[in-house]
């Protein structure tokens, strides 16, 4: 293995670990929008989705590969579906919390 | 923890100076730094997003620093200028948002099982991408990439199927093939070998590695089908919780395919907290993980709890009197009780009474009564839907407690009234051995002077155990079958 690969799976596992700490104690209240959220973080391929789309050759310049490139949409709009549907519910969705405090201020 | 990932970056830039492939060495260094930053940002937003005060704060973070890290990426992979990209990411995000507008918090499970979904296909192409493009010719990212499809397919499948159950577009109980569990594990083990396939020269280019691609994902797809489909009812917030943890680790993986460290970073945090979070919710149903994968969910103790409930119904027309007699009792215990506790469940979702609750609840508080609404981690179909629902009618969230905490108060309560729940009040968790509640921690309704029991019939919960409490003495339970909506209505009508 190369030094980024094992840089890579290093990331991997701390990033792994401090995940799993930090929300070790999470109310059941948020567990719904926490859950909606880390959802919409998994759209984070949407990085990848842009990288490899890229690398399937340069737009007006011969060699691209059509099919591959047409594939690589298809991964984008999903993924910023899953980006941007998933931090707008989470939003809405936290929106409605509020103590009592709040409590005739909105509605 | 967190400069950890700052010096795992570091260190690796000091090493080598071309440490990601297809990028600009001299944007390398400046790349990972603001990775590592974004990384601490969104560790932040989701740290903030377990606070309820900070939470909308730390979602509005979490999505700002995607975009950074969208225009890093851009950036750093000189792709900032690639028309195409920008309107595929306009399109999503534009459907992402209508979606995110038209759902209603009743469907709010299978949107987050669908967006599950999108998230692993987009991760399957990724991986499939990185095997096609020149250039990634080395096992790591062989194998990473063909693991990238394996996991994204599986995901894709598992959360569309999931999905599909909780719409009802499929059938919500557990659906159990002849050897089953062999199947199962025959396209798991299959997946996997398919994804060690990738090393072999013979499928190094050309047809075959197409091939490949296709049967990898086909055959994961399966594996995922097969898992999805046998989880029924109570299972589905712990299978909606794993595949979203599985979508993170679909990304993370794409992450190491084509070398980015902050995918891998970001992907890993979604995994391992989606983990963490199961786990919680199995520790909330007393089951354990592996069983819920192996789907050891006890079916025919269903379709036995049913029929007896059947039988039962025909027996009860003599009782039918009776019945009307004590149908008045609740309202005295309702206007002479001091403390009230309101038990939500699925059944208040699927009447939309969430609004009827609200107004009970005003009513009541209005007489000086003590209202609070007990909520069990797995009443709904997701973890915390009933929170979601009853505060999108303003009930404000210090009302709304956990099950351990508002579990002692069932001994000073007058009246515990249930709305659409069955299995998380069902004492039958505590000695029904060989059943799928067997073992639940349940709010202890039955400590509260009086219950008032509104279900839609008498047929048994999801899990498809009897509920002794319906047979309980008439003097301490109340039945109203029917519409969730029009009991509350009625309830109230006859209290004013």
């Amino acid at each position: 293995m190369s030094t980024i690969q094992i840089v890579l799976v290093v990331t991997f596992v701390v990033s792994a670990f401090v995940g799993y700490k930090i929300i070790d104690r999470v109310p059941s209240l948020l567990h719904t929008p926490l859950m909606s959220g880390m959802n919409a973080f998994s759209g984070v391929t949407i990085l990848g989705c842009l990288a490899a789309t890229a690398a399937t050759g340069t737009l007006g310049e011969p060699g691209v590969n059509w099919p591959a490139r047409i594939f690589g949409y298809i991964a984008i709009i999903l993924a910023m579906i899953n980006v941007a549907g998933g931090f707008g519910v989470t939003d809405r969705m936290l929106r409605m919390f509020h103590g009592e405090e709040h409590d005739g201020g909105k509605k | 923890m967190l400069p950890a990932i700052i010096n795992v970056t570091l260190t690796g830039q000091n090493r080598a100076t071309d440490i990601i492939p297809n990028m600009d060495p001299s944007k390398q260094i400046p790349y990972l730094i603001m990775s590592g930053i974004l990384v601490i940002l969104v560790l932040l937003g989701i740290s903030m997003m377990s606070k309820v005060r900070l939470a909308v704060k730390g979602n509005l973070l979490g999505s700002l620093s995607m975009a950074l890290a969208i225009g890093l990426t851009l950036w750093a992979f000189d792709i900032f200028s690639v028309v195409d990209l920008w309107i595929a990411m306009l399109i999503g995000t534009l459907l992402g948002l209508v979606l995110s507008r038209k759902v209603t918090m009743l469907q709010m499970p299978q949107m987050v099982g669908l967006l599950n979904g999108f998230g692993g296909a987009a991760s399957m192409i990724a991986g499939a991408l990185t095997l096609i493009n020149p250039g990634n010719n080395d096992p790591f990212s062989l194998v990473t990439a063909g693991l990238a499809i394996f996991v994204g397919s599986l995901t894709f499948t598992g959360s569309v199927i999931a999905a599909g159950k909780l719409q009802q577009i499929f059938t919500q109980k557990p659906v159990i093939l002849k050897n089953h569990q062999f199947w199962t594990v025959l396209s798991a083990v299959l997946g996997l070998v398919t994804v060690f396939l990738f090393l072999l020269p013979a499928y190094s280019s050309g047809i075959a590695k197409i091939v490949l691609i296709l049967v990898c994902a086909v055959i994961s797809g399966i594996f995922g089908i097969f898992f999805a489909i046998r989880i029924g009812g109570a299972d589905m917030p712990i299978a909606i919780s794993l595949l979203n943890s599985l979508s993170g680790v679909a990304g993370s993986i794409a992450g190491l395919a084509i070398s980015d460290p902050l995918l891998v970073a970001v992907g890993g945090v979604v995994g391992a907290s989606g983990l963490l979070l199961t786990q919680i919710m199995c520790r909330a149903m007393n089951r354990k993980l592996v069983d819920i994968l192996l789907g050891k969910t006890s079916t025919p103790a269903a379709t036995k709890a049913a029929t007896v409930s059947g039988d039962e119904d025909a027996a009860t027309p003599a009782e039918e009197e009776a019945d009307e007699e004590r149908s008045d009792n609740y309202l005295d215990w309702l206007r002479e009780a001091k403390r009230v506790i309101i038990v939500p469940g699925y059944g208040m979702a699927l009447s939309q009474a969430q609004e009827q609750v609200k107004q009970l609840a005003d009513m009541l508080e209005a007489k000086d009564i003590e209202i609070d609404f007990a909520i069990h981690p797995v009443a709904g179909r997701m973890p915390g839907h009933m929170n979601v629902l009853l505060a999108e009618v303003d009930i404000p969230y210090d009302k709304l407690r956990e099950m351990e905490e508002v579990n002692d108060d069932f001994v000073q309560t007058d009246v515990a009234i249930i709305i659409g729940a069955n299995d998380v009040v069902n004492p039958a968790a505590n000695t029904a051995v060989d059943t799928p509640i067997y073992g639940m921690p349940i709010l202890k309704v039955e400590d509260a002077k009086h219950i008032i029991i509104m279900n839609f019939d008498d047929k048994p919960g999801y899990a498809g155990v009897d509920n002794p409490l319906y047979k309980a003495k008439k003097s301490k339970v109340a039945l109203l079958f029917g519409d969730a909506k029009e009991s509350l209505e009625k309830i109230r009508s006859d209290l004013s």
